[in-house]
C-alpha cells in the first residue's frame, strides 16, 4: 500500500482517464463478440484487451506503479508461475481427452 | 478441452431481445460497465479519503456500493433465467456439456459472493468514515476497502474474457 503523501498527489483527473479508457477496451472486448471475429484473431484480440484492461487497474487504480520494484515483482511474479502451470494442464488436457477417446470409444 | 459434447455458444445464452432486438452477450456488456464504473468511483474515494474529504468520500464509496449492488442483481436475474428457463444445474446442462453449468455456477457464484461481501463492506467502511471514525486513525483502511473492490473487478475481467467470450 502507498503511502497518503504518495496517493494525494494524483488528480482526480488521472482516474477518469482511465476509467475512460477501461470503458473503450470493455467496448472493443465487446464488439470483438458482437461483430463474430472468430479463430485465432479472436483469442488474440480477447487477451490482448483482457490484459490492457487489467494492466490498467493494477497498476493505477490499485497503485502498483508507483510502488516498490520488490513488491511490484512479488506481486507480479506467482501469478506467472500459475500461468505456466495452466499451460502446461492445457497441454495434459489432450491427452486426458486422447485417452478418453482410446479407452471408451474404441473398446466399444 | 477434455469435454466430448459441444460447449454453449455463450453469446446466445446470455443474449437479451429489448424491443424485438437480438442483442447477443448484452446483459454481461453491461455489468462490465457497472462493475468497471465501480472500480472508478472507489478509485476517487481512496482519492478524497486522502485528501481529508470525508463527505465526498462517502458518496463516492456509497455510489461504488450500489453500482456492486445492482451488479448482484443482474447476477440474480441471469441464474434466474439460465435455472428457471434453461433448467442449467450445476451438474447437468440440456445445452451441451455439463461441464458448462458446474463452471458457470461455481465462478460466477464465488465471484458474485465477493461481490456481495464488498458491498456490505463497503457500506461499513463508508459509515465510518462519515461520521469521522477514521479521524485519528488514518485513511489507509480506505485504500484497503479499494484494494479488495479493485481485486474483484479485476477477476470479472478474467472471467469476462475466459468464460463469457471465449
Amino acid at each position: 500500500m502507498a503511502t497518503s503523501s504518495e496517493t494525494t498527489l494524483h488528480p482526480i483527473s488521472t482516474y477518469l482517464k482511465i476509467w475512460l479508457l477501461l470503458f473503450i477496451l470493455s467496448t472493443f472486448s465487446y464488439m470483438v463478440d458482437f461483430y463474430e471475429v472468430q479463430g485465432y484473431l479472436r483469442w488474440t484480440l480477447i487477451l490482448l484487451f483482457m490484459f490492457a484492461k487489467a494492466g490498467l487497474i493494477i497498476a493505477i487504480f490499485m497503485h502498483l506503479k508507483w510502488e516498490r520494484l520488490a513488491l511490484v515483482y512479488t506481486i507480479l511474479i506467482p501469478p506467472v508461475a500459475i500461468l505456466v502451470l495452466i499451460a502446461l494442464m492445457n497441454i495434459e488436457a489432450d491427452y486426458v481427452f486422447f485417452s478418453r477417446l482410446a479407452h471408451y470409444v474404441n473398446v466399444g | 478441452m477434455s469435454a466430448v459434447p459441444d460447449w454453449p455458444l455463450t453469446s446466445e445464452v446470455f443474449a437479451l431481445t429489448i424491443n424485438g432486438t437480438h442483442v447477443p452477450l448484452l446483459l454481461i456488456a453491461i455489468m462490465t460497465f457497472i462493475l468497471i464504473t465501480s472500480s472508478g468511483t472507489m478509485a476517487m474515494a481512496v482519492n478524497y479519503a486522502y485528501r481529508g474529504d470525508r463527505k465526498k468520500t462517502f458518496i463516492l464509496m456509497t455510489i461504488t456500493a450500489l453500482l456492486g449492488l445492482s451488479f448482484v442483481g443482474m447476477q440474480a436475474f441471469e441464474w434466474t433465467k439460465l435455472i428457471m428457463e434453461e433448467g442449467v444445474r450445476p451438474w447437468s446442462n440440456p445445452l451441451g456439456a455439463a461441464q458448462f453449468g458446474a463452471s458457470f455456477f461455481m465462478i460466477t457464484g464465488f465471484h458474485g459472493m465477493h461481490v456481495t461481501v464488498g458491498v456490505i463492506y463497503l457500506m461499513v467502511v463508508a459509515n465510518r468514515v462519515r461520521y469521522g471514525y477514521y479521524e485519528k486513525r488514518g485513511y489507509d483502511i480506505v485504500e484497503i476497502t479499494g484494494l479488495y473492490w479493485h481485486f474483484v473487478d479485476l477477476v470479472w475481467v478474467f472471467i469476462f474474457a475466459f468464460f463469457y467470450l471465449w
